[in-house]
């Protein structure tokens, strides 16, 4: 990507940046301003429960005092970029990455679950498209559920998968990577279903006047052609695969993983620690589908066929 | 030139089903086609010219009427790999070299690395299209793609070369050279071709036989044996017998369209 691709990208952050700071002044005016009381500071109004009838952002106008300060709660209702920022480097550079209070190591717990249910989502997803354009019964069968599997809440689905597999002593990794692999499968299925049919006529008339099998006809034509969407359904499969591993992480209050940091902020009064893992979370997501667009030009451009997303 | 027919239909009958009701495609069709021979179907769209070289290629089954190729039906031909054909475009693979394109019915006849190496080299000087073996198919033009698919066509010496329409996305210049170099890559092979077209001057000047078609129902109008000689130069286009050629075949196409 070129310096002016990068430019609208940037200028989006720094939108969102700028209203992320500026949001923070009435998130926090009324816990500000209560602290502020506390420490001595001589508040207007001078009851709490009065102040609670101001919207923050009146209140912060009515006590300039308290707004350098809404930046620099302990807990606040919603933290600044920079206190996210701190949060993020004490816990990724300055702690050790097996440490249980080092982000790397709880990135890790999810990164392992997320890629082994990739694997097996996609796997599957691939497997299916095959049976669903080789064989009639299963076109008819198939696909009808595999779209239902995913009008399913996935939230009130995950506890039901990791309680039924604990209880049959399938614990740790796999119950979440089945998560990551029920969510990622389905793009995959899609998008393979829709590349291997995506031969024309024509191509599929050229390999009958060479009698070629199904066999050849799959490795030759259906398989080489599908692989532009094989590798759009990758990029939508493996977001969606460390989104399940996060879910899966949620209901069970387990221990590691982004989605027992996120649980442990809210549950604690630390927002720090649950944007921290957001953060984590997008910047994994990012890097994941990147390297997914990476390998994407290459075999693209080794195939002579160039990126076409 | 031999007298044997390698292709001979007989009262072929073929009626599409489609959602509109039955379309009659092909009409009593009957036709020999001697070993050797370069003959050209021509005829408005709809008249079943294209048809009848996918019934010969046995990618379309009659209705009704007998046909066979080398004495054999056309799916045991298609099997006995009887014939190559070239398609209206080139539907090169985008992910295979040029070289891998026309290795692409080699590899799936099973002929050794070595054999498919020795053909694509020699059909590709054929097509004149030495040198392009690495290349991929969107760094070529739409001329020398519509070579590579005649060099694939080629490659497993079958002695049939069927041809729909191969170069009708081409502009005219293009399409000139292309029928000098077909009429020369014929002469030199000695296949047998049919070669399915819209043009007049195509047909005229190409075929040692014409068949003009007309629709509604497919069927064969006229067929008309070529006086001029086998060595053709481009200019012979210009000659008494090329116009008294393409004038019969244009009434033939005139006759044929009375019906609308």
């Amino acid at each position: 990507m070129n310096i002016k691709g990068i430019i609208p990208a940037l200028v989006v952050v720094v939108i969102i940046f700028v209203i992320w700071t500026a949001a923070v002044i009435p998130m926090n005016a009324h816990l500000t301003a209560d602290q502020a009381q506390r420490d001595g500071f001589i508040m207007t109004p001078e009851a709490p429960r009065d102040r609670q009838e101001f919207l923050g952002l009146t209140l912060a106008i009515k006590n300039p005092e308290i707004i350098t300060m809404t930046y620099t709660l302990v807990r606040p209702r919603l933290p600044s970029p920079h206190q996210v920022a701190i949060e993020m480097y004490e816990t990724i550079f300055t702690k050790a990455p097996t440490s249980r209070r080092s982000l790397v190591y709880h990135a890790w717990v999810t990164l392992s679950a997320t890629l082994l249910g990739f694997v097996i989502g996609t796997t599957l997803g691939i497997l299916l498209a095959v049976g669903i354009v080789y064989n009639r019964t299963m076109d008819k069968s198939v696909m009808p559920w595999a779209i239902t599997s995913q009008t399913i809440p996935i939230l009130a689905l995950a506890p039901m998968i990791i309680v039924i597999l604990g209880a049959i002593g399938i614990q740790g990794l796999l119950p979440k990577s089945i998560i990551s692999a029920y969510l990622s499968f389905f793009p995959v299925v899609v998008g393979m279903v829709k590349g291997l049919r995506s031969p024309d006529g024509m191509q599929l008339d050229l390999l009958r006047t060479y009698s070629a099998n199904a066999n050849q006809g799959f490795w030759k034509l259906r398989l080489p052609a599908s692989m532009p969407y094989l590798f759009a359904s990758l990029k939508i499969g493996i977001s969606a695969a460390l989104v399940g591993a996060i879910v899966g992480e949620l209901p069970t209050g387990a221990r590691a993983g982004f989605g027992a940091r996120m649980l442990v902020g809210d549950q604690y009064g630390q927002p720090m620690v649950t944007w921290a893992a957001l953060f984590g979370a997008a910047i994994t997501a990012a890097l994941l589908v990147a390297i997914l667009s990476f390998i994407e030009r290459r075999t693209l451009a080794r195939m002579g066929m160039g990126a076409t997303a | 030139m031999n007298e044997t027919p390698v292709i001979t239909a007989k009262n072929l009958d073929l009626t599409f089903e489609t959602n509109d009701g039955p379309v009659h495609a092909l009409k009593d069709v009957s036709l020999n086609i001697n070993k050797g021979e370069f003959i050209s179907f021509i005829g408005p769209s709809g008249c079943g010219k294209t048809t009848f070289l996918r019934c010969i290629a046995g990618l379309e089954t009659p209705t009704a009427g007998e046909i066979s190729v080398n004495g054999m039906s056309p799916d045991e031909a298609r099997r006995s790999r009887a014939y190559g054909y070239v398609f209206q475009a080139a539907g090169l693979y985008p992910w295979r070299t040029i070289g891998g394109n026309i290795r692409l019915p080699l590899e799936i006849m099973g002929f050794s690395k070595a054999e498919q190496h020795e053909r694509v080299n020699r059909v590709m000087d054929l097509v004149d299209l030495g040198g392009f073996e690495k290349r991929f198919p969107w760094q070529l033009s739409g001329g020398m793609q519509q070579r590579a698919s005649i060099a694939r066509a080629l490659a497993f010496d079958a002695d049939i070369l069927l041809m729909d329409e191969p170069f009708g996305a081409l502009d005219e210049i293009v399409r000139d050279h292309l029928n000098e170099q077909l009429l020369k890559l014929w002469a030199r092979t000695e296949k047998t071709i049919g070669f399915v077209t819209h043009s007049i001057p195509e047909a005229v000047y190409l075929s040692t036989k014409i068949v003009v078609m007309s629709p509604r129902p497919g069927r064969i109008t006229d067929v008309i044996n070529s006086p001029l000689p086998k060595d053709r130069p481009l200019d012979i286009r210009d000659s008494p017998e090329f116009i008294k050629i393409a004038h019969r075949v244009r009434d033939g196409l005139r006759a044929g369209h009375v019906d609308d």
